[in-house]
């Protein structure tokens, strides 16, 4: 089922950051939000993650799915493992296979074992990423996921998005049109 | 750190414990009088006079599971209530005027008062139970509230398990101010607790003993009595701190 967003608006100390804000997203085709900074696409994220309440506007279709998500921030556990940070979000981890995926990122056997406090930006980010498509959900959104990558590193790295999103749902807030285009996907701007 | 400068080390910090052990015999015998000072060495021989009675080990006995059961009970009671403190702003409030009145009220106005409730023997349980329940909740509170909220929503929104947010995200945050808050509660309350046992006067205990040695005013046997104490509360709190990190060291085991 789709989920729509209809006339979504919210105001931060009577300053409006999302004004009658509509959207459809659709597992058929990932949507990327894009435009200049402080137009509530961040304030989207978090009503759609149910963090912050909208002021008013309806979001239709959310009931019983389950969100994944890339924040802005990695929001890693920092103590634990590459390896670890994946586990936690899954009920039977298969710790093979997500070291393959892991691996498939980029990443070597000994930078999967090590805490996530002693990778690099570009390593910490992959790991959110995975994170988001390991986790059981039916919608993920990613909050400009691809920041700090390098060009050759993103492409692989969405060419995994791809092939891990299955049949869900997927909105990526970017600034970025080259990622709506190797994502293939709909461009909403804001 | 290499073997050869870990000895180095060793010995220069020896090197100041004989020179001080220099300066007390040398004043020892300048004094010449072992009831004002007594000297290493008649404390050292009192020491080993002690060691042989029972009563020396019953009397550690008596006075470390009091304290240690104080310092327990102000563990167990100062984790739950910062807990609750740092969920429910109503109990803070509620506690935050009676945990100030405990840390700027005298040891001693607490000792006095509680003799009048508690019998002699319970004593240092709830002197040593006092002294510790402040400094175990504000660290605490202090450590539950700074917990990353960015992970708390992380959490949330992968449905992690309660035990998962309590192993991977409350414990490793929570940690560094829970063993701040025992290291230095460990000595405050054991000193707090011999101190009630001096002035509470328990038959049996540590305090008891030290206080007879002021009657009978045998400098080196109550010299001997300080060095226990010393050594007991250096070893109560490495040991509890060597406890603390093998439990740690059990639950980050599997983090990596």
């Amino acid at each position: 089922m789709d989920i729509e967003i209809k006339n979504l608006s919210k105001s931060y100390d009577g300053t409006p950051v999302l004004e009658n804000m509509s959207l459809t997203l659709t597992n058929s085709k990932p949507v990327c939000l894009m435009g200049p900074s402080g137009r509530g696409k961040t304030t989207l994220f978090n009503i759609l993650l149910g963090l912050t309440a909208a002021d008013s506007g309806q979001i239709k279709g959310t009931e019983n799915k389950k969100f994944s998500a890339v924040f802005q921030e990695d929001r890693l556990c920092r103590q634990l493992s590459a390896l670890m940070n994946l586990a936690i979000v899954l009920d039977k981890p298969d710790k093979a296979e997500l070291s393959l995926l892991l691996g498939k990122m980029g990443l070597t056997d000994d930078e999967i074992r090590r805490p996530v406090s002693q990778l690099s930006g570009g390593q910490k980010r992959r790991v959110a990423i995975l994170r988001s498509l390991v986790s059981d959900s039916d919608v993920v959104l990613m909050d400009e996921p691809f920041k700090g990558l390098d060009e050759d590193t993103r492409r692989v790295v969405i060419a995994q998005v791809k092939e891990l999103l299955a049949e869900r749902i997927l909105l990526v807030i970017t600034h970025d049109e080259q990622d709506a285009e190797l994502l293939n996907a709909d461009i909403v701007e804001m | 750190m290499k073997p050869s400068t870990i000895w180095a080390d060793k010995l220069k910090k020896l090197t100041g414990v004989f020179f001080w052990l220099a300066v007390w015999q040398f004043a020892a015998m300048k004094i010449g009088k072992e009831v004002l000072l007594a000297s290493p060495v008649s404390t050292i021989k009192a020491l080993i006079s002690l060691c042989g009675q029972s009563a020396f080990w019953s009397a550690i006995i008596f006075s470390l599971s009091r304290i240690m059961l104080g310092f327990t009970l102000a563990l167990v009671m100062g984790v739950l209530l910062a807990g609750l403190s740092a969920m429910y702003d109503t109990v803070r409030y509620i506690f935050a005027p009676l945990f100030n009145v405990i840390k700027a009220v005298p040891v001693a106005s607490f000792i006095i008062l509680a003799l009048l409730w508690v019998r002699g023997g319970n004593l240092s349980v709830c002197i040593s139970f006092l002294m510790v329940l402040p400094i175990i909740y504000n660290n605490m509170l202090a450590g539950f509230t700074r917990v990353d909220k960015s992970l708390l929503e992380m959490a949330a929104v992968f449905r992690l398990s309660n035990l998962k947010k309590i192993k991977y995200i409350y414990i490793p945050q929570v940690l560094p101010y829970f063993t701040a808050a025992c290291t230095t509660s460990l000595g405050l309350c054991w000193k707090s607790g011999i101190a009630a046992e001096v002035i509470g006067m328990p038959r049996g205990s540590m305090g008891n003993r030290l206080y007879e040695t002021k009657l009978y005013m045998d400098t080196p046997e109550m010299f001997a009595w300080t060095v226990v104490i010393v050594i007991i509360s250096f070893i109560v709190e490495k040991g509890f701190l060597w406890l603390l990190d093998k439990i740690t060291a059990r639950i980050t085991d599997g983090f990596l």
